[in-house]
């Protein structure tokens, strides 16, 4: 199997070693009220698919970067590889901005204590 | 037809054209007491105990290819229970001494060959951790020696024990371990199955589960709708697949094992032997071939077939251990598709969903195990509790962090 590699180009698979599927990036909330129930999903159950997986691998002899790559798991075909980094700062960016709203009022409101704090003294 | 030396006898003077067909071909009925998923070696041989230990009757088991397509007859056949933990060896040793009797009980010629297996040790470190193995192995009743360098020679004279990196300086030996004609394994527990009535159905697709307020109640098929009372799956290097059809996420990946073998040469190596200090090990076939295997390649597939890198990895531990090995010619190759578990431990269990029972994460270990994993899931099956033996083999272990991890690996299938 051939890795074309984002910054190196189409590197041997044998220069990788191989985690597993990609949802391993996604580690859940360890304060989460269901953190039991996410982290035995996390750690233990697998998709498993035939067909598309989203696998990471670590270019152990090369740059020793992690990438994640979609993978045929029928053909062995390797369909598209990405640096786990950036999807992962993207996945970040994603929540953030899916809970930024909840700061700006979180923001507003500890200005709005702070008004009435200062009205108080 | 019984199958003894009169038996043979009598077909050679007769022109052999009276051989039967060895199991029928029956059309599946629309409804049975347990259908069993999966016709490999340990779909097969529940079904031989349902009906032969546990007098269950009204039996089928659905196949999608053809029996022994499977991993049954892929493997490299070997069979032995030198395991260290407590939830795994007396399973594997019951195992074991079903093989030991396995050929009387389904009347059929398995070529079961206790030539014994060596792993080598190459360090004191792991000479100490054999021997713990073999004095676990001993406590349960399984038979274990240790080998100094002397003894090994007597036995190997044909080892590397001057190799630099790794040398050679002694051996664990379990005598009764051995290897078993695998596919011999397929047909017999198919005939003798079908014998008592099982229907054996190939070309059977299961391609869905009925399933009803949390009950299964049959599967849908390529040729039709059969109900059941219980549905037993074991279907290897498939479960994750099959059984995402009743909802259900596994601990398991499905990786890919090759296996290897050379020309057929005079006889060369007495019994199984493995490599200590990297992961290879080889055998002799009866015809001659030496069938040899190490890794698995790592990454998750369903395409039966490996890459070469496994292969160079494979033939240097074969190197290390017998350089005499290296003019030997290769003659096949082929690949098979294991259900690795997260702890490199099987499952025997119920599911959460009621009627339906699973048999899986087999590993590549699990051509020893068919005997007692089709006793231990007719067990389950028949009395809907688990068989002594297998009472850690359960699908909520990793939940409860009760994990069976002989290698001490972690959750993470492919160093298993
Ligand atoms: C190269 C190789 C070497 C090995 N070496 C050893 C060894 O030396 N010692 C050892 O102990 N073990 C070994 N193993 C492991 C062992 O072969 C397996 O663990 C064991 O055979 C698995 O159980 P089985 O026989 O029931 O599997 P299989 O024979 O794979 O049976 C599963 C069956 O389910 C069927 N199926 C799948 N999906 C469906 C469906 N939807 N509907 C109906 N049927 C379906 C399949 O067609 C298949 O026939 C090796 C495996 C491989 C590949």
């Amino acid at each position: 199997m051939i890795i074309n590699h984002p910054h190196l180009g189409p590197r041997d698979a044998s220069e990788f070693t191989i985690l597993g599927d990609a949802s391993l990036i996604n580690r859940p909330d360890w304060q989460a009220r269901d953190a039991d129930d996410a982290f035995y999903n996390y750690q233990y159950l697998r998709d498993n698919p035939a067909g598309l997986h989203r696998e990471l691998w670590f270019h152990e002899q090369g740059d020793r970067s992690w990438l994640v790559v979609t993978r045929d798991t029928v053909t062995h075909a390797v369909i598209a590889v990405a640096l786990a980094s950036d999807i992962a700062k993207a996945a970040k960016a994603k929540t953030a901005q899916k809970t930024a709203p909840k700061k700006v009022a979180a923001k507003k409101t500890a200005a709005k204590k702070a008004v009435i704090k200062r009205n108080a003294t | 037809m019984r199958y003894s030396i009169w038996s043979l006898i009598n077909q050679a003077l007769t022109g052999n054209r009276n051989w039967t067909p060895v199991w029928r071909e029956p059309e599946p009925k629309s409804h049975y007491d347990i259908v069993i998923v999966g016709g490999g070696g340990h779909g097969l041989a529940t079904a031989f105990y349902l009906a032969s230990r546990y007098g269950m009757k009204n039996i089928a088991v659905l196949e999608k290819g053809w029996i022994g397509s499977g991993n049954i007859g892929r493997n490299t056949t070997i069979v032995r229970s030198n395991y260290l933990l407590d939830g795994n060896e007396p399973f594997y040793e019951q195992s074991l001494q079903l093989w030991e009797g396995l050929e009387q009980d389904i009347n059929y010629n398995a070529m079961m060959s206790q030539r014994g297996i060596i792993n080598l040790y190459h360090s004191d470190a792991q000479r100490d951790s054999y021997v713990r193995r073999g004095n676990a192995m001993r406590l349960h009743g399984a038979d274990a020696e240790l080998l100094n360098q002397d003894q090994l020679r007597s036995l190997c004279p044909f080892l590397d024990y001057e190799n630099a990196r790794f040398p050679i300086m002694g051996g664990l030996l379990q005598k009764r371990a051995g290897t078993a004609r695998h596919d011999a394994v397929a047909w017999g527990y198919a005939r003798a199955a079908d014998q008592r009535g099982v229907d054996i159905i190939q070309n059977c697709d299961v391609t869905d589960f009925l399933i009803k307020d949390g009950v299964c109640t049959g599967v849908e098929t390529s040729k039709g709708t059969i109900r059941a009372g219980k549905i037993g799956v074991a279907v290897a290097g498939s479960t994750s697949r099959v059984m995402a059809k009743a909802g259900l996420r596994l601990p398991i990946e499905s990786h890919v094992l090759q296996a290897f073998v050379t020309e057929g040469l005079k006889p060369v190596i007495p019994g199984v032997i493995t490599f200590g200090a990297g992961h290879f090990y080889i055998s002799q076939s009866d015809k001659g071939g030496l069938v040899f295997g190490g890794d698995i390649d790592g990454y998750n597939s369903y395409a039966q077939r490996g890459n070469l890198p496994v292969f160079e990895d494979v033939c240097e531990g074969g190197m290390a251990i017998m350089p005499m090995i290296g003019r030997a010619r290769m003659l096949r190759n082929w690949g098979g598709i294991m259900d690795m578990s997260m702890d490199g431990s099987p499952i025997i269990d119920k599911t959460p969903i009621d009627q339906l029972y699973l048999n899986a994460g087999w590993c590549y270990g699990g051509f020893k195990a068919t005997p007692a994993s089709g006793l231990c899931f007719a067990h389950l099956l028949a009395r809907d509790e688990p068989h002594k033996v297998a009472s850690k083999l359960r699908l909520d272990r990793f939940r409860r962090g009760a994990m069976l991890d002989e290698r001490g690996a972690g959750a993470q299938p492919n160093l298993h």
